[in-house]
């Protein structure tokens, strides 16, 4: 049967690598000529960001388990880092050519800061870890509007528009597909046991502390390239933007499409940011019809849109069960009495 | 002393309101293990029950604060039974969700009747009296007093009440105390009321103190007071009372000595030492985990 | 010299002491038995061991090596693994998955591979889910192993929960009350699984019991606690007829 798992899998793989490229050339494509107006344009750049968000907070409070509420604040470190490279640190004429820099570098502000907040998950849980991100996100907007240099409370500007549709869009396939990676892989199967009953996964050998430590990190990392892109996107940036509303935005998205379901975070993302922009011309009411949606969905379907069930294509044949698993040697099967 | 005594004074009364919304936090989690995170916004519904009843009804003080409670009391109520009754057996993130998406939709849908913020006309001629250097509203007096007259009746009523015993009782064990034939439902609803009648008072006497009102006072206010009970030990009545003082006075405390945009800022960073020392919070009780 | 080795271990939960000065010495291939009434302390032994509680004092040593102090996970890759009085397996992934988490130390590439599926990744993943497949065979649950923990009947969960104990390649495995809710003949069954178990991975066991079926039938000695107190120790035709033993369990003094 080893012939047929290999011929599946390249067939996939070939499969995918050309969709995605496909998709690459129909950004640059659309950026380039123009095929959509700059709204629809805009739209789908915040729905890649809001992708990049939901999932990287899914990894924390989905797979893992967490209540982590502060998300924003990782976002607005990578906003103002790499905003502050682009604007005072890179030479003006060359800025496009440094922008991805400035994006990684936002990121690994982020994931810096997202190693501290990983050590109170070593030993709390649940609602206190709640009110240990909450307080992340607090002192990280508080922190901000106490610096002057970077424009305080009044914000940050200057930026050039850097981030276009292919460059959302690479980021926006890079971060899925890492984290797709992290979840089957030996760490995911650690950040689920550790969900499942974190006692019995140390007992049975999962360094919890290594699991933990590099979730958020990764988590972190992304929340920092959304806000690098972001804050070249809207080419302004300031405290408020990262405030708990926005954390409450990520928290609906991923629970939204569906915890613990890659497939989910980018349905809730999608649905969330193109209705919020279809009710547009409700005005102010749309904020009050569009959580109305969200406790209706809630009651009825609990766990998301997605609910726990995965995208075929996002789990390795080796995960998929369908009939890809080698046979145990036939000497050692059924050897217990 | 003086100084002192005066800013003791204001953490009293900030405290007192931190208690009285941290109080609806800990009921509905001590009894339904869940953070009702739209508790804030009833707070900021109460502040506007006051404002229609001191406005467009022209009602006095005493009037306004029982209307502003009933009215929030009610509105918990139905929040309840419409939102949170089907979530019960759900898993506890999406009553989460759901509560965060009731505060959302409270704090819009208020936005949307009333785009500019209000202000509460004075219900009450405030005296001010200089006791020995201090300066003594008769507002603030009286903010503490309403409190704390609330929080004395709440803990006879949990203590000394049958319907206090039952919800302790659901508390400790959700599944076995209906088979003693006690109404869970009726009691979460009594508890519920309670919790948001109290945090409608709380946003009363808040628009007393500082009349300017809007549809998003209630989001930092509530999750301040969400870290009170916390901090107080989420579940413990008393906790939280003692969580909501606390902070009033750690908030009063820094912004004696820092400037304002830091005020936040450090009372969080306190508040996260406390917990790293005490981490199921003053009064609160570890879960004890059999292995 | 011995395989495990306890001196003096002390417990106490605030003012109350769950175990009092435990020792033990476990020679490597050794099946013993500890038992005693409820609340005597022996699950918290368990703990103690693999690292769970801290002992407030006294020493555990496996092959001479400290134990007490360290993280549960360093002691499981030291070799001690366990199973529980209360079966918990991780219910929502697959039966596969339990057996493939426990794999977690033997796993041989690091962050980077993970996040790339490049690098060797594939080869060492096929050979985990070998691995894990093959010892799922064994145990008779390979049919099983797309099937969510959750919904396996009652035996095969405990089955499922020995198995993934053992993925982790221990030397001594810890089996708190593996017979609970059996009967007689599920017990015989689980006779001769443990038996197997300890020939075919080469085993030191030790194991929690009320049963007295189990504890009789395999242990070659055996230890009472009561009140984190051992009263006795020995095999099991002395514990037997012990007058401490039985004022333990029937708690008045019987004319042996």
């Amino acid at each position: 049967m080893k012939l047929n798992v290999r011929d599946l899998l390249v067939e996939r793989r070939v499969w995918l690598t050309a969709l995605l490229l496909a998709g690459f050339v129909a950004c640059v494509a659309v950026q380039a000529f123009g095929l959509c107006n700059l709204y629809v344009q805009l739209i789908l750049m915040y729905v890649g960001i809001n992708i990049i968000l939901t999932v990287s907070l899914n990894l924390i409070n989905g797979y893992m388990g967490e209540f982590s509420v502060g998300h924003a604040g990782f976002m607005a470190i990578g906003a103002y880092v790499s905003a502050l490279l682009t604007v005072r640190g890179f030479p003006a004429a060359h800025s496009a050519w440094f922008f991805p820099v400035a994006v990684i570098a936002g990121g690994l502000g982020a994931a810096l800061v997202g190693m501290l907040v990983a050590i109170p998950s070593f030993r709390t849980r649940g609602d206190y870890l709640a009110i240990v991100t909450l307080a992340f996100n607090m002192i990280v907007k508080s922190v901000i509007e106490n610096v002057e240099a970077v424009g305080g409370p009044r914000g940050f500007m200057g930026m050039e528009k850097l981030t276009t549709l292919p460059w959302v869009y690479v980021w926006t396939v890079l971060s899925v597909w890492i984290i797709r990676n992290f979840i089957y892989s030996r760490y995911g199967r650690g950040v689920l046991a550790i969900r499942e009953d974190e006692t019995a996964a140390e007992l049975m050998g999962v360094d919890t502390r290594q699991v933990k430590l590099l979730a958020f990190v990764i988590s972190s990392f992304f929340a920092g390239v959304a806000g690098g892109l972001f804050a070249h996107l809207l080419q302004f940036i300031n405290p408020r933007s990262f405030d708990l509303l926005k954390s409450t935005d990520i928290l609906i998205m991923v629970y939204l499409g569906g915890v613990g379901s890659i497939a989910g975070s980018i349905l809730g993302a999608t649905s969330y940011t193109v209705l919020l922009e279809v009710l547009r011309p409700m005005g102010v009411w749309r904020m009050a019809l569009m959580p109305l949606v969200l406790v209706v969905l809630m009651i009825f379907r609990p766990r998301g849109i997605m609910g726990l069930r995965e995208f075929r294509w996002f789990v390795p044949v080796r995960d998929f069960f369908s009939g890809a698993l080698p046979a145990p040697k036939k000497e050692v099967a059924d050897a217990a009495p | 002393m003086a100084y002192f005594l005066q800013q003791a004074l204001n953490a009293l009364q900030l405290g007192s309101i931190y208690a009285l919304i941290a109080l609806g936090y800990t009921m509905v989690y001590g009894i339904l293990t869940m953070i009702n995170f739209a508790h804030g916004d009833l707070f900021m519904v109460g502040a506007f029950l006051c404002f229609i009843a001191a406005t467009t009804l022209g009602l006095p003080f005493v009037p306004a604060l029982l209307i502003a409670i009933a009215g929030v009391a009610v509105l918990g109520v139905v929040i309840e039974r419409l939102a949170y009754k089907p979530l019960r057996s759900a898993p506890r993130v999406s009553a989460i969700i759901t509560a965060l998406g009731v505060g959302l939709f409270l704090e819009n849908f208020t936005l949307g009747l009333s785009p500019y913020p209000k202000h509460i006309p004075p219900l009450l001629s405030s005296t001010t009296w200089t006791v020995s250097g201090v300066s003594v509203s008769s507002l603030q007096i009286l903010i503490i007093l309403v409190s704390v007259g609330l929080m004395v009746l709440l803990d006879v009523f949990v203590g000394k009440t049958m319907t206090g015993m039952a919800m302790r009782a659901i508390a400790w064990d959700r599944t076995l105390v209906p088979l003693m034939g006690v109404p869970v439902d009726r009691i979460i609803s009594i508890t519920f009321a309670i919790g948001a009648g109290l945090a409608g008072a709380a946003g009363t006497l808040y628009g007393l103190a500082y009349p300017v009102i809007d549809p998003y006072m209630g989001i930092m206010v509530g999750w301040k007071a969400f870290i009170c009970a916390v901090v107080g030990g989420i579940g413990s009545i008393r906790g939280a009372m003692i969580g909501g003082y606390i902070l009033g006075s750690v908030e009063i405390l820094v912004a004696a000595f820092c400037p304002s945009t830091y005020r936040d800022f450090v009372a969080f960073a306190l508040l996260l030492v406390l917990l790293i020392f005490r981490p199921y919070g003053i009064l609160g009780k570890p879960q004890a985990q059999k292995v | 010299m011995p395989l495990l080795e306890a001196e003096h271990v002390t417990h106490r939960f605030g003012g109350l002491t769950a175990v009092a000065d435990f020792n033990l010495r476990l020679e490597s291939g050794e099946l013993i038995g500890i038992i005693g009434p409820n609340g005597a302390g022996k699950t918290t032994l368990f703990n103690l061991i693999t690292g769970v509680y801290r002992a407030s004092e006294g020493s555990i040593r496996l092959n001479d090596r400290e134990l007490v102090g360290r993280p549960p996970n360093r002691i499981a890759a030291l070799g001690v693994s366990r199973t529980f009085q209360n079966i918990r397996l991780f219910k929502e992934l697959t039966v596969l998955d339990n057996v493939r988490v426990a794999r977690y130390g033997a796993v041989r590439y690091g962050p980077l591979q993970a996040l790339t599926h490049a690098g060797g990744f594939s080869t060492e993943e096929d050979r985990i889910a070998r691995d894990s497949l093959d010892l799922l065979g064994m145990f008779k649950l390979a049919d099983y192993a797309a099937e969510r923990a959750a919904n396996l009947p009652y035996g095969l969960q405990r089955r499922l929960e020995i198995a993934r104990a053992l993925a982790t390649n221990p030397k001594i495995l810890l089996l708190d009350e593996p017979a609970a809710g059996m009967n007689h003949q599920e017990i015989e069954g689980l006779i001769e699984l443990i038996l197997w178990a300890r020939d075919v991975f080469k085993l030191t066991i030790a194991l929690i019991e009320h049963q007295m079926q189990l504890v009789m039938g395999i242990c070659e000695r055996i230890v009472v606690l009561d009140f984190g107190v051992t009263i006795a120790a020995g095999r099991p035709k002395e514990i037997q007829n012990d007058p401490k033993v039985l004022e333990a369990y029937l708690g008045e003094k019987v004319e042996v």
